[in-house]
């Protein structure tokens, strides 16, 4: 049996060792080393000079995950409430816009932000003064909550279609209404899909780059966009996109340790996908 | 203490158009244990959830010492449930768990740890107070559940089958432990099982359903002893039940012969059921009373042997410490005593005759049938 088991692991391992850990070495080994490839901490100090870069882009993932979480969670208790039947049509639909090319649907949301674009030509038809929409950091934001809410509302759908309806019927027989139930019950006890919706939206958002090429324009670099350059961009530097990628990492597996550590106060439930 | 508490008046409540009560009525008296007995679909956890609120009546009104709160949601009703599957808060520890209540009613913490504590002793689970939920047995789940309940003081706790989850050792612990802390806090309860020798050992009185209807309503001794119908002398315990005719008091005719019985008020040559518990037959020689028959099969029970009798046709069952195998011819010998005469009643004929089913078979049947109703609701629990 042992070996049986070992058997059919080791395609897994082999794969994870050749994709996931293997590289994870190649980019922290390219952090350190120069273009001669001898040892050198100059492309991680020189991260810091992009701090403002990082605070963008930490700032706009948080923004876009904390409208993601407002407008997902009602969303997601809805359905969650609807007839078996209808919530499974209600779930297709919340995933409808992911089988669409992520790409197009960005370059969709372009069109319409644009300063000619279709909002502003329904405006000016309104005879409405027109707005200026594309290239802000609100469009980056709409970008993101747009692209990156179905990750939300779908693990918040599944964890509280999971509470047993009895709990519920508990706490009102112990004298609890409607508001209180919802606070002290239904709220504690999706935690564990909070904190996945929240992973799941904001370690994509921070690293994002197509979204803020597409409707941030120039001013609204992220750490996606400064890695992009290293790679394929003008500033070809692959041990400094490396450095930035790795302390990317770091800075989103502390969010995430700060996260899961809020969690375990709350329960020690599973059932939330934990990064 | 014979006040009502509770009265439910013509309570109509139907499921998706299909009638599960209708015409209801019940007396609950203050600081009884009343159990609703009977087989799963007969509408007992209706009657419960009605009482707690979770079922508004289609028609009907419910009174809560004398106060009608048929429109009054569940969080206003002074009265606190024992879910089936425990229902605790996964989220909470125990002692959250039975301060829940308490917090919303806005208790000092101070008085709230007091009050947990002293909930916590009542159920054995002193030194608890810290654990989480899903730490726990069953048994101690449930306890919990006890607790977050009483800690509440309702005037009434409602039990839906509390103790179905349990294995049978924990489950006569429970039923004791459950009937002293009624008597200590003297609050009244209303219990719902399927499981009649629960019911007939907690109960000061029984309600039996079926098919929606109370059959009998008394107490356990009353209900076992006098059956009112075919119906309710198989439910509760086993029963022989025979087609007879009461010729006149005093006297009855079945099995081919006449007897002497102690009932009356039938009338003359008036069809009806007679009822004889297995436990009251003596087993005698052949040739030395009027019923005899051949042993078809025999059972080893623990304290007696189930041996089942053809009597021309019509199998007995006979609860004998007595040892007989199976091809003997024995006679089975009856005193007044053991004759209970019923009024015919849409259950004739249905039960009693040990040759189609056994009970057994009947409790599977009874098992499967909860099985898929309840498989959607574990399959979730399951799940969490």
């Amino acid at each position: 049996m042992k070996t049986n088991s070992k058997l059919l692991s080791a395609p897994y391992t082999v794969w994870m060792t050749l994709f996931i850990i293997l590289p994870m070495l190649l980019v922290a080994w390219f952090a350190f080393t120069d273009r001669s490839g001898a040892f050198t901490l100059d492309n991680i100090l020189s991260v810091g000079q992009y701090s403002n870069v990082f605070l963008r882009s930490i700032w706009l993932g948080a923004v876009a995950t904390a409208v993601s979480l407002i407008l997902g969670y009602p969303m997601a208790y809805i359905i969650a409430k609807l007839p078996a039947k209808r919530q499974s049509v209600m779930v297709m639909l919340v995933m409808l816009p992911m089988w669409m090319n992520f790409l197009l649907r960005t370059y969709a949301w372009m069109t319409l932000l644009e300063d000619n674009g279709l909002i502003n030509a329904a405006l000016a038809a309104l005879g409405l003064p027109r707005a200026h929409m594309i290239n802000t950091a609100g469009a980056v934001v709409l970008g993101m909550v747009y692209n990156y809410i179905p990750y939300m509302i779908l693990p918040l759908y599944s964890v509280l279609t999971k509470i047993d309806p009895s709990v519920i019927e508990a706490a009102q027989d112990l004298g609890a209404n409607d508001k209180k139930v919802f606070l002290k019950v239904v709220v504690p006890m999706s935690m564990p899909g909070v904190i996945s919706g929240i992973t799941m939206v904001f370690v994509p958002a921070v690293s994002t780059f197509i979204i803020s090429k597409m409707l941030g324009g120039g001013g609204n670099l992220l750490i996606g966009d400064l890695i992009d350059m290293q790679f394929l961009g003008s500033a070809y530097n692959p041990n400094l996109g490396s450095a930035i990628s790795l302390v990317l990492m770091v800075i989103i597996l502390i969010c995430m340790g700060i996260m899961n550590q809020f969690d375990e106060d709350g329960s020690s439930q599973e059932g939330g996908l934990m990064l | 203490m014979n006040n009502t508490i509770i009265s439910l008046k013509d309570i109509a409540v139907s499921y998706d158009g299909e009638p599960v009560l209708s015409g209801f009525n019940l007396e609950i008296r203050d600081g009884e244990f009343i159990t609703l007995l009977g087989p799963s679909g007969c509408g007992k956890t209706t009657v419960l959830r009605t009482i707690g609120g979770f079922i508004k009546p289609d028609a009907g009104e419910v009174f809560f010492s004398g106060k009608n709160i048929t429109a009054l949601p569940p969080h206003k009703r002074e009265v606190n449930t024992i879910f089936q599957k425990y229902a605790l808060f996964p989220h909470l520890n125990v002692y959250d768990n039975i301060a829940f209540g308490m917090r919303l009613k806005g208790k000092s913490e101070r008085q709230v740890k007091e009050t947990v504590h002293e909930m916590l002793g009542m159920v054995n689970l002193s030194g608890y107070a810290h654990r989480g939920v899903s730490q726990l047995s069953g048994g101690q789940q449930q306890r919990v559940a006890m607790a977050r309940a009483l800690a509440n003081e309702p005037k009434v706790l409602l039990l839906d089958e509390p103790l179905s989850a349990l294995d049978l050792k924990l489950r006569k612990d429970m039923q004791v432990e459950l009937k002293k802390i009624q008597q200590q806090t003297g609050i009244t309860f209303v219990f719902v099982t399927h499981d009649q020798e629960e019911a007939l050992s907690m109960s000061d009185r029984v309600v039996v359903m079926d098919g929606g209807v109370i059959q009998q309503t008394g107490s356990p001794t009353d209900i076992y002893n006098e059956p009112e119908n075919a119906f309710v002398a198989d439910f509760i315990g086993e029963s022989n039940i025979l087609d007879g005719l009461m010729l006149e008091d005093y006297s009855v005719k079945f099995a081919g012969h006449k007897f002497q019985c102690l009932d009356k008020g039938f009338g003359t040559n008036t069809p009806v059921d007679v009822v004889i518990r297995p436990e009251d037959i003596d087993v005698v020689q052949a040739d030395s009373t009027h019923i005899t028959g051949e042993v078809t099969g025999v059972t080893f029970k623990g304290v007696h042997y189930e041996i089942i009798v053809d009597v021309a046709g019509f199998k007995w069952m006979i609860q004998s410490t007595d040892y007989r195998a199976v091809g003997d011819r024995i006679g089975l010998s009856l005193t007044p005593d053991d004759i209970h005469v019923m009024s015919k009643s849409a259950y004739s004929g249905r039960f009693g005759d040990y040759s189609t089913f056994s009970d057994e078979m009947e409790e599977d049947m009874a098992a499967t049938e909860e099985a898929i109703e309840s498989g959607e609701g574990q399959a979730d629990e399951n799940q969490l």
